[in-house]
């Protein structure tokens, strides 16, 4: 063994192994953040460590299952009478909602604005991990095999959920717009007044900062997003206004919301490709 | 299926952090995620405790890359406080083995804490920290079941041939 002032170098101390490993860790981070560098590692570490989030999920999926299995044959029916007539009404809503789109592309080329083209959307089905604590993410199992990329919009039925933010070959990870780091441009959909959506940390309540009391916003309001900064598509439900306070020691209004889609149920989300961008075509063949 | 002696010790080992990385991830209902202990910190902790010599920094920033990985956090936030959890274990451990039980708990929730500070500085400077004073909930329920989780994993060392 080879000595240095009499301690070996076989086996360095905890101190030494810390400070390595300590400058190392702030190495990576800083790759990681700044300059993204290391999203092809991620992607292949993702990709490894998918069988790990399959195995903590089986719990979760064989409980489902069994639950699946004792549905009553009333209920299975109860609930496929439920669906067919729900189809029926949306079917019917559908009708108008292709004339309107005729209406509405006629209108825009009146305007000579800009065409909205249909946007292209898949389900994926969510992969049931939990995500570092009081971050709030979500594993889906569709990933750059199907296309998916980094800035992709998500949303569920009934509102945008998030976006995506890791991409691997058939995994990837949303950041949900409760994530304390997320941020999504919106439109109050009754006075057209601009504003910025931020996440909490909370599972079910964003917030609306940066607001003045002169402002002509109400509780109860809808916030859609305005597609500003090109991530989101326009006009998805974002969240609704639940409480305004006004502290007239603050600059700006209190306000809460709470985000539009379900996001903390639901086994599925769909992915949507913007209809008029052209590097996305290519990408989903 | 017989394992050799060495074999066995290995095995508990890989077993024990497996198991700690999987409760770490496994999905809970929305109301208990707060309620999560840090399972993987909690064994980092036992076993650097336990034999100092053989598990230290090296595996503590290994547990907390592949948390990284699994969580899709900032890669190495998670590495830097683990390696520094197990830095101080190891540190303190002849002290720490000595405390009766429930003082053993009182450390075990400073490491915790000291953990999760860092991990919040990290996530502050890239502008994430979340905002609930329930962020520091998952320390204090580590403490309290380190007793229970001390017995078990002793056990299982003993059972291991680790010694």
């Amino acid at each position: 063994m080879i000595t240095v002032f009499g301690r070996s170098l076989g086996a360095p101390s905890p101190l030494t192994r810390l400070i390595l490993l300590s400058a190392f860790s702030v190495a990576l981070m800083m790759l990681d953040h700044r300059g993204h560098h290391l999203e092809k590692i991620r992607a292949g570490l993702s990709t490894l460590a998918y069988p790990i989030q399959l195995v903590a999920a089986a719990p979760a999926y064989v409980g489902r299952h069994m639950a699946d299995f004792f549905t009553t044959r009333g209920t299975l029916r109860e609930d496929n009478e439920k669906l067919l007539a729900e189809r029926h009404v949306l079917l019917a809503r559908l009708l108008q909602f292709e004339a309107l789109k005729e209406e509405n592309q006629r209108l825009r080329q009146m305007l000579v604005s800009a065409a909205q083209v249909a946007d292209k959307i898949i389900a994926a089905e969510l992969v049931e991990v939990s995500a570092e604590p009081f971050t709030r993410k979500v594993v889906v199992s569709k990933g750059s095999r199907e296309g998916v990329y980094v800035g992709q919009a998500v949303i569920d039925a009934h509102g945008i959920m998030g976006q995506v933010t890791q991409v691997a070959a058939g995994v990837s990870r949303v950041t949900l717009i409760t994530d304390a780091g997320h941020a999504i441009p919106v439109l109050n959909n009754r006075s057209g007044l601009r504003a910025l959506v931020f996440g909490t940390g909370h599972p079910d309540t964003v917030k609306v900062p940066y607001l003045t009391a002169i402002t002509d916003i109400k509780e109860g309001d809808l916030l859609v997003s305005s597609g500003m900064g090109g991530t989101f598509p326009p006009g998805y439900p974002v969240a609704r206004i639940v409480k305004i306070v006004h502290d007239p020691n603050e600059s700006f209004l209190s306000i809460t919301a709470k985000p539009a889609a379900q996001l903390n149920h639901g086994k599925q989300v769909l992915l949507i490709w913007r209809g008029n961008a052209p590097q996305s075509e290519s990408k989903t063949k | 299926m017989r394992l050799s002696p060495d074999g066995r010790r290995r095995a508990t080992l890989i077993g024990t952090f497996a198991a700690a990385v999987i409760l770490a991830i496994m999905p809970f209902p929305n109301w208990a995620e707060p309620f999560r202990p840090d399972w993987v910190g909690l064994v980092l902790i036992y076993w650097c405790l336990a034999i100092p010599d053989r598990v230290s920094v090296g595996t503590g920033w290994l547990m907390g890359f592949i948390q990284d990985i699994l969580y899709g956090s900032l890669l190495g936030s998670n590495a830097l406080a683990k390696s520094l959890v197990a830095f101080l274990v190891v540190r303190l451990h002849l002290q720490v083995r000595m405390f009766p039980r429930w003082q053993q708990a009182v450390s075990v929730l400073g490491l915790l804490v000291a953990n999760q500070l860092l991990v919040l500085w990290i996530r502050g400077a890239i502008g994430q920290a979340p905002e609930t004073i329930g962020y520091w909930t998952p320390s204090i329920v580590g403490a309290l079941l380190w007793p229970w989780l001390f017995v078990i994993l002793r056990d299982l060392r003993r059972r291991g041939g680790i010694s």
